[in-house]
């Protein structure tokens, strides 16, 4: 890997990101929808024409556009994302008060999905008999099928309501976690045990497995000695999938199960045409992905030395 | 369906059939298996409910009837009622066709954008192709849920918005697919073979590259199609798609999440809907990938 790629590299992801920010900017702050009216044009608030005009100077929201753009950028780099127009409060404000519960949320349950993917890949190739093995690696394509607000729903009708197994009013700190991170696990853990189904298949051909086998290694010594470290590791480039899923899990699980989070952040925000939200919620989301696919990109040769000795030797 | 009926009875006959005929009904089970049967039967019977929701129940789906509030499923409602006495089934059969346009309207959005982008891009290539494929590369950056909100926010709630915001996150998937299709053919010989005997540029697009490029696109919108449901139904849940008292699958599950405590019919019965619907698109896009491969 050479500096000259690495330049090149990081340099098409900044592209792509200030891309994805003019998209977001396009969508969002070029339209003529206006949150600013939607709320203060409210007659009950009273406002007089002058009062509302200079709320709209006070948010720059009658520059032109390209100043706007210019100034957002600017705002945007130096981590200014606006106020928020429903809240009365800076976005980055808003962002940091919903940022833990989904973070807490998106960690517990990717690990869980992660847990479940490997469960049921590593299942199914041990599985006996052919029909137990077709029945389990059908299960993620069932699980790609639930719609995600659904299963949480059921999950409350059925462990709250009907077992009470888990408390609905006054939950304990880990109780109330326990569904929604069941509910988040299920629509990440499917692609990612696809993945790994597919892997184990391409894995299990390879000549050195034969060598295993032939050596008198039974299947599951097969699959964990020799078999596991090299389907894991291809998992790794469809992270940047696995975020996209994680997002939109985030924002309908924390809106059933009424957490506050960034998602119920974003549900709400579109509700009420909170665009400087939207915004700065898309953006971020986007610079996350931009950054997870380069330090996948990156590690991946590092961490899998048969690509190395390819670009060495091409180099 | 009638293909399916004629099916059946044939497998029923095979008893008392001769040898070569069971032979080739075997075959012809063997071609269609039970669960791609299913599959078909369930896409065909939501398709019926879309066409013609009154042949299916006599119930009126937007008017309650007092008195019938809140009722179990039985044999006079189906799948029980509501809090307004509205008949649950009626609801989920009068909603299909909500549910399916959008799903239609998003899919062919994305099928004829996306499409049309990757054909440019595959067969002009150059500049042209490089900066098509960067702006797909931009809109796969942004998680599809938050570009269908950015598009919801600007174009309003309500059915229609609900599918554009949909179809327009397929865009950058389509666009791929097509693009690597048709410089997959473009590299073939009898391309080149109709290039040299003298076909002009758009000729030999029209006649050879686009037919055997769209194959694995028509696979791709099939697999499309099962997702559209999910996110539309999603967005509908969220309250971004059509307004009450419309029976969209998303929404009567949100309006029957009010009374989950004592009324389990009224999220579970449509969630199971959209769950068979959207396996069965999946079961039948993957045999469409068969063929085509």
């Amino acid at each position: 890997m050479t500096s000259r790629y690495l330049f090149n590299r990081i340099g098409q992801a900044l592209l792509v990101l200030w891309a994805a920010f003019t998209v977001s900017f396009v969508l969002l702050q070029a339209m003529p929808g206006d949150a600013i009216l939607i709320k203060f044009q409210n007659p009950d608030l009273g406002l007089t024409p002058q009062q509302i005009a200079e709320i709209r100077a006070a948010y720059a929201a009658d520059s032109p556009l390209w100043l706007q753009y210019v100034q957002t950028i600017g705002n945007f780099l130096s981590g200014n994302f606006g106020y928020s127009v429903q809240a009365g409060v800076p976005v980055s404000a808003s962002l940091a008060a919903h940022l833990p519960v989904t973070l807490k949320l998106a960690a517990i349950g990717f690990l869980t999905a992660a847990i479940l993917a490997v469960a049921i890949a590593f299942l199914s190739s041990l599985a006996p008999f052919a029909w137990l093995r077709s029945a389990i690696q059908s299960v993620p394509s069932l699980f790609i099928s639930i719609p995600t607000f659904w299963l949480g729903i059921m999950l409350i009708q059925i462990f709250s309501f009907r077992l009470k197994l888990v408390p609905v009013i006054n939950p304990g700190p880990w109780q109330e976690f326990i569904l929604p991170v069941a509910t988040l696990a299920v629509p990440i853990s499917a692609p990612l045990a696809q993945v790994l189904v597919r892997n184990i298949d391409a894995v299990l051909t390879q000549p050195f497995i034969t060598v295993a086998r032939a050596k008198g290694a039974t299947q599951g010594r097969v699959l964990w000695r020799h078999v596991a470290k090299n389907a894991l590791l291809p998992t790794l480039t469809i992270a940047g999938v696995l975020f996209g899923e994680l997002i939109a899990g985030a924002v309908v699980t924390e809106t059933v199960f009424g957490l506050n989070g960034i998602g119920g952040l974003t549900e709400r925000a579109v509700g009420t045409q909170d665009v400087a939200v939207l915004q700065a919620i898309v953006v971020l989301s986007a610079a996350a992905f931009v950054a997870i696919n380069l330090i996948v990109d990156l590690l991946y040769p590092v961490l899998d030395p048969r690509l190395r000795t390819r670009s060495g030797a091409t180099a | 369906m009638t293909t399916l009926d004629t099916i059946r009875s044939e497998i029923g006959a095979d008893g008392r059939a001769g040898s070569s005929r069971r032979a080739r009904l075997a075959r012809l089970a063997r071609r269609l298996p039970p669960g791609l049967a299913l599959s078909w039967l369930i896409l065909a019977t939501v398709f019926l409910w879309a066409i013609a929701p009154a042949l299916f129940t006599s119930y009126n789906p937007v008017e309650g009837v007092g008195g019938a509030q809140l009722k179990r499923p039985d044999a006079l409602h189906l799948l029980g009622t509501d809090a307004l006495g509205r008949d649950l089934y009626a609801r989920i059969v009068y909603g299909a066709v909500h549910s399916l346009t959008g799903a239609f309207v998003a899919v062919g959005l994305g099928l004829i954008v996306g499409t049309t982008l990757g054909v440019i891009a595959g067969s002009v290539g150059r500049r042209l192709d490089d900066a098509i494929m960067r702006i797909v590369d931009v809109l796969l950056s942004i998680p599809p849920l938050l570009l269908s909100l950015s598009i919801i926010i600007l174009l309003g709630f309500g059915t229609v918005n609900a599918a554009i915001a949909v179809g327009l996150t397929s865009v950058a998937g389509f666009a791929r697919l097509a693009r690597s299709e048709v410089v997959r053919v473009r590299r073939s010989d009898y391309v080149e073979a109709a290039f040299g005997s003298g076909g002009t540029f758009r000729a030999v697009l029209w006649r050879h590259v686009l037919p055997n490029s769209l194959t694995s696109v028509i696979a791709i919108a099939a697999l499309h199609f099962g997702s559209a449901v999910l996110q539309i139904s999603t967005l509908g849940f969220l309250g971004y798609g059509a307004p009450p008292p419309t029976p969209e699958w998303g929404l009567l599950i949100a309006e029957g999440r009010n009374y989950i405590s004592t009324a389990w019919w009224l999220t579970t019965a449509p969630g199971f809907v959209v769950v068979l619907v959207v396996l069965a698109a999946n079961r039948v896009s993957q045999s469409f990938g068969k063929v085509t491969s």
